[in-house]
């Protein structure tokens, strides 16, 4: 099936020659999911195509239940996929791994672990062979990063929802994935963490240019932190329906993007394209 | 310095200690007398009021018996009988006194003589062990037994057999009920297929629980001459308390948190790490849970289990005093009840505390 669908679509390979090709990280191909239901087969995604370039930062937007946590969580591997192909760095996928690191809506850390020992966990797995002492220091830093350098050693139970979030996007980060997948991370917190943490996400995010991609329902945090945006047609048989190119230059500044002429041109195109 | 030990006093289940703490500091006088009269006041009132209950209670099942006896005596001998027999009552002569339900004081009497026989034995055994100790170190040399002393054992001997049986049955369901709930619980296949198994000995009483084990151990220890009665009692503890930690340690292992296991894939951890780092911490807290419900149940078992298999725990002195009659037997049995009681009370406490520990989502 694999090979079908790759016959199928030769032309985006051969068409833009290698040099685009070696550029894309994240490629998804004609992707489909189906939930088998008493009454007959459910169809989530239909042929749907992607393809994220390295070091892009993708923000998907569309309806609840249109299938974008469907989507991503079968880039995580979490979810087997019905038809189609996912493949990183022309790579399909086979299951779960590292190299796709998952921040998700609720930050799912080990109640009983420590947040060093909660980013510990993955570290470890991921470098098997570094001492001890040189994993502390990659966890280390990358909780000071989003702002944790007094709670090393607090249990994570003990953190509040924005806090504990945090750990999870330094977790995600220090197992230096190649690809990052954010379902909606920030969709629990409240309008002003929220803020803080887009912040803290995007300025560790300057700095690593891992290729993200990202869930949202928040159109201005779409805008804020994206290249480009994905808008999902609603489901079933979702697939994408617009792609919007957002053409402010990083670093960005909240404020700055706000009082710029294009911020509303694009937010117009956004909630049109969800309105309609 | 104050506030640590309020919060040790919490900790442990005496909260009720805590308004005369602050009380003794002076902190909000009226606020503290008012929780020291609900918290330490009202308990103690209700205890007076149980023992006044008791007592009555009786003083009236006493009276009856006496009765009954007067006129029994009247009824087979005549006047004269009867009245020798109000007046034998009257003085507290042993031999014609009502067996009913003897009165606290009595208990408490009861309970005294107690203290005291163990005194007695526990002083003999050591004489027995100074007076044996060289000639037993001979026979060791010589690849001897060592003369053990056999004589009688004390209330306080068969209190600590019952503590001791208990463990034992209380380990064994630890190391039979975990394991196998982790394998039971990570595994649907096998959750349903080993259900009906679990469903159908879980309410097998302990009494039935105690013969098939005495099948077994009998023909297992045919050949040794040691004593199988410890044996048979707390494996039959443990294969009736199991139960409960192994239905939570399922329940638990089976309920972790998705997300919490989507980490865990995501991260590759293999199979041992994934039941080490993330399913068994996350399970803790209703396996204690089972553990606590295991123990007390065992507690509650073994004394039925111990008067059955004749093991020389409370239960059998139990037992052994219901079959003695003699004029303290009542009280005396009286006496284990309250012992039984508050030791179980105490299991109870202790778990709950260890369980407080382990439980990482505190409030």
């Amino acid at each position: 099936m694999a090979l079908l669908s790759k016959n199928k679509r030769p032309d985006i390979i051969t068409e833009n020659g290698i040099e685009y090709t070696s550029k894309v990280m994240l490629d998804l191909q004609d992707l489909k999911k189906v939930y088998p239901t008493p009454k007959g087969d459910y169809v989530v995604l239909e042929h749907l195509n992607l393809q994220i370039m390295k070091e892009e930062f993708v923000t998907i937007i569309g309806h609840s239940g249109c299938g974008k946590t469907t989507m991503l969580s079968m880039i995580a591997g979490l979810n087997p996929i019905s038809d189609g192909r996912i493949s990183v760095l022309s790579t399909p996928i086979k299951g779960p791994g590292p190299d796709r690191g998952v921040i998700f809506q609720s930050p799912s850390l080990m109640p009983w672990l420590t947040t060093l020992e909660n980013v510990m966990l993955g570290v470890r797995q991921v470098f098997p062979q570094a001492k001890k002492k040189q994993r502390e220091d990659i966890c280390k830093y990358y909780l000071s990063k989003v702002g944790l350098e007094g709670s090393f050693y607090k249990k994570a139970s003990e953190l509040s929802q924005g806090m504990q979030q945090r750990v999870g996007i330094a977790r995600a980060f220090a197992i230096k994935p190649k690809v990052l997948l954010l379902d909606e991370p920030f969709g629990m917190l409240d309008s002003l963490t929220r803020g803080e943490l887009q912040d803290v996400l995007i300025e560790i995010w300057n700095k690593e240019k891992i290729t993200a991609v990202m869930i949202t329902h928040d159109v201005d945090e779409a805008i804020f932190l994206a290249d480009r945006v994905v808008m999902m047609t609603s489901g079933p048989r979702a697939k994408i329906g617009d792609i919007l190119d957002i053409d402010f230059k990083r670093p960005r500044s909240r404020k700055a993007i706000i009082e710029h002429n294009d911020y509303y041109k694009y937010r117009k195109h956004l909630i049109d394209f969800l309105e309609h | 310095m104050s506030d640590k030990l309020i919060k040790i006093v919490r900790f442990i289940g005496l909260g009720f200690l805590e308004p005369v703490i602050r009380l003794s500091r002076g902190e909000e006088t009226k606020k503290n007398l008012t929780d020291i009269l609900k918290k330490i006041v009202a308990p103690l009132a209700s205890i007076l009021l149980f023992i006044l209950l008791w007592q009555s209670g009786a003083t009236a099942l006493f009276n009856t018996e006496a009765e009954y006896r007067i006129e029994k005596a009247f009824n087979e001998q005549g006047q004269k009988a009867a009245d020798e027999m109000a007046v034998c009552i009257e003085s507290g002569e042993i031999s014609c006194q009502p067996n009913t339900l003897p009165s606290p004081s009595q208990v408490n009497a009861s309970f005294n003589s107690l203290l005291k026989d163990h005194k007695v034995i526990s002083a003999d055994k050591k004489a027995f062990k100074e007076k044996t100790a060289a000639l037993n170190k001979q026979r060791i040399a010589e690849g001897k037994d060592p003369i053990v002393y056999t004589g009688r054992p004390s209330f306080v001997d068969q209190i600590i057999t019952s503590i001791k049986t208990v463990f034992a049955g209380f380990l064994l369901a630890i190391f039979i009920a975990v394991p196998i709930g982790v394998v039971i619980g990570l595994s649907e296949t096998l959750r349903s297929s080993i259900n009906w198994l679990i469903q159908i000995f879980k309410p097998v009483s302990p009494v039935v629980w105690l013969l098939l084990v005495f099948m077994i151990v009998k023909t297992l220890t045919k050949d040794s001459d040691t004593d199988s009665s410890f044996i048979i009692s707390f494996i039959s503890v443990g294969l009736c308390s199991m139960w409960a930690t192994l239905v939570n340690t399922v329940m638990g292992v089976s309920t972790v948190d998705k997300d919490i296991l989507n980490v865990a894939k995501v991260l590759k951890l293999g199979p041992i790490q994934k039941v080490f780092k993330v399913i068994l911490p996350s399970s803790l807290p209703l396996i204690f849970t089972g553990l606590r419900i295991t123990l007390s149940v065992a507690w509650m078992v073994l004394i039925a289990i111990e008067l059955l298999a004749q093991s020389p725990g409370l239960g059998s002195f139990v037992w052994e005093e219901f079959q003695n009659g003699a004029n303290d037997s009542n009280s005396k049995i009286i006496v284990a009840m309250f012992v039984i009681g508050i030791i179980g009370f105490l299991l109870d406490r202790i778990m709950l505390t260890i369980q407080k520990f382990v439980s990482f989502n505190k409030d």
